[in-house]
């Protein structure tokens, strides 16, 4: 018996497409403020200024969204838990990770059937919000040296002098890249999933709803 | 001398300026000087006459070491072609030993810096230039046969201040870059438990040690230091925030290389590898060479002389970011990142079209779909 659940939650679903926006338009002006490739024609002209004020904008949305996010892991639903992210300690987790993984890897043939996210997915997520505090971190980091005893440079400041300024960078750099690999992974997987396991995977993230067959769980 | 000092009436003692004619120092040189200091040090103008006070009646005796250094701190200091007030006050008035500059050679030299310590035990300040081989118990540095290492502890151990100049002495400069074979260190590390001030710079800029001088004449301390020990009147502001070229990056005109259309007309250095937004000093309001100029004026990006570690961090030079570990020099973090996310992209595609023809599903609803295209 197939049954209509409500799975992803509104704060779920508003900070899944905040995010989404944001690493889009933090990578694009990302890239422009690493390697500038456009020139202005004029002095005149705020290329530089108004792409460096879109970041930090971007910046300020996507960690609000991302606290969000965190404070939704503790009072959400079952689907929302932080819970999710340790599907290791469980048997069932365990068991359900490595049949996913083998899934994926041609070399098993049956998807563990689940009704928010995959153990394996959620690991992989536990890794993205990993890398998401990261480029928090290390880019209000680098970005509070415009005030030196100011905010940013009052909290976050002696990670700049422990890690080295040019290090920082590099890994705010890497992780980008790492992300972009993530989206593309992400989007192909929900792709994949919406087709093999038929549950309305791709439109619950826009509705919350999924289909839910009881007896496969 | 006046009493009030308003912002407009700023009066130095007539006898102060006499003395200082007396000296070859004209009152305009000697004025200039108080004038440049006091805005250097970030103080209010009411505070010209106090400094002019400060360094006519205080007198700080210094003894100034080198150990792994090129001497470019000392000629930074000696850069000027006339006796201006920095000069008398760091060279003549001041310092009791300097190895390069002194007359005395030797055993007497040696006597000179031991008995200034005995004299001043406690009082006088020590200038450190050149990092500090630590690595095999110190035995790569030695002056008149001891270790460089002892000497700074014993000489900065006894000082009311150690002041460490250029980026060897404030954080082990190019002697501790990679490989390090010296095991050069910092004074800091050298000394844990002296008050170290660190003035870096490839080499420093002399009014900096000349303002850091006159603050300890004016006020008795140190000036306040940044997390590095940097004081902030000099290391308070990136270079990128006060750079001339500032307007041309956030324009977004940038010269894309040596000699091209961009580069002559003054553009941020920005795509050269200027390392102006990672480094903290005040190069772009004071120059160097009495003001005359510096790198980015000059032409040629910061290569972030003024930062921990800057031979290994800053480098590639000519680069805005450093090399990513374990891959060649040529590949950088962006090339890097492009054949990452291809990558991704081309194994996933090729996954799809493989799952896109792919049967065997385990589940029950899938059968029901099965059934009902079937019907």
């Amino acid at each position: 018996m197939i049954r209509i659940l409500y799975v992803w939650q509104l704060p779920v679903r508003l900070t899944h497409w905040i995010n989404a926006i944001c690493v889009v338009v933090l990578s694009v002006t990302g890239i422009y403020i690493g390697h500038p490739f456009i020139s202005a024609g004029a002095t005149a002209d705020f290329l530089m200024g108004w792409t460096r004020f879109i970041h930090y904008s971007f910046a300020y949305l996507f960690t609000f969204s991302v606290l969000a996010r965190v404070i939704w892991f503790v009072i959400g639903n079952e689907w929302a838990s932080w819970r999710m992210f340790f599907p290791w300690k469980s048997r069932k987790g365990r068991k359900n990770a490595l049949d996913f993984f083998r899934y994926y890897t041609f070399t098993g043939s049956r998807i563990p059937y689940e009704v928010g996210h995959n153990a394996l997915a959620s690991m992989a997520y536990a890794a993205i919000f990993t890398l998401f505090i990261v480029q928090i971190v290390s880019g209000f980091a680098l970005y509070g040296q415009y005030a030196p005893g100011g905010f940013w440079d009052s909290i976050l400041g002696p990670v700049v002098t422990l890690v080295g300024n040019q290090t920082l960078r590099l890994t705010h750099h890497l992780v980008m890249w790492l992300l972009a690999g993530f989206v593309i992974n992400h989007i192909y997987s929900a792709w994949l999933m919406d087709m093999k396991e038929m549950n309305g995977t791709m439109s619950s993230i826009f509705g919350g709803y999924k289909y839910i067959d009881q007896e496969e769980l | 001398m006046k009493e009030e000092q308003s912002s407009e009436t700023v009066v130095l003692s007539e006898d102060i300026l006499q003395r200082w004619e007396a000296r070859g120092v004209s009152r305009r040189d000697f004025i200039k000087f108080c004038t440049g200091v006091t805005a250097t040090l970030a103080l209010p103008i009411s505070f010209i006459p106090k400094v002019a006070e400060a360094i006519e009646d205080n007198r700080v005796p210094v003894i100034w070491m080198e150990f792994q250094g090129c001497t470019g701190d000392s000629e930074a200091l000696l850069r000027a072609n006339q006796p201006t007030v920095a000069e008398i006050i760091l060279d003549r008035l001041s310092i009791e030993y300097h190895e390069t500059i002194m007359a005395a050679a030797g055993h007497l030299a040696e006597e000179s810096k031991h008995q200034a310590m005995e004299t001043y035990r406690g009082k006088y300040i020590a200038v450190v230039e050149g990092s500090i081989p630590a690595g095999d118990g110190g035995v790569y540095c030695t002056v008149a046969g001891e270790s460089a290492l002892n000497i700074v502890r014993k000489v900065c151990g006894n000082a009311a201040a150690t002041i460490a100049v250029g980026n060897c002495a404030t954080f082990g400069g190019i002697p501790a870059a990679a490989p390090n074979p010296t095991g050069a260190i910092s004074v800091q590390k050298a000394v844990p438990g002296a008050t170290v001030l660190n003035l870096p710079g490839c080499p420093l800029n002399t009014d900096n040690l000349t303002a850091t001088i006159v603050h300890f004449l004016t006020f008795g301390k140190l000036p306040a230091t940044d997390r590095l020990g940097r004081p902030l009147f000099a290391y308070g502001k990136r270079i990128h925030d006060n750079c001339e070229r500032r307007s041309h990056f956030d324009a977004g005109q940038y010269a894309e290389a040596f000699g091209d259309e961009g580069h002559r007309k003054g553009f941020c250095l920005y795509k050269l590898g200027c390392k102006g937004p990672e480094t903290f000093h005040n190069c772009p309001t004071i120059r160097y060479n009495e003001g005359t100029s510096w790198p980015v004026m000059a032409g040629h990006g910061c290569i972030g002389c003024a930062e921990p570690g800057f031979w290994d961090t800053m480098s590639p030079f000519y680069r805005r970011l450093p090399q990513v570990p374990g891959f060649g020099v040529e590949v950088t973090a962006d090339q890097l990142g492009v054949g990452l996310a291809v990558g991704t992209a081309v194994a996933f595609g090729a996954h799809g079209v493989v799952s896109a023809f792919r049967k065997g599903h385990a589940f029950k609803s899938d059968k029901l779909v099965q059934k009902d295209k079937e019907e």
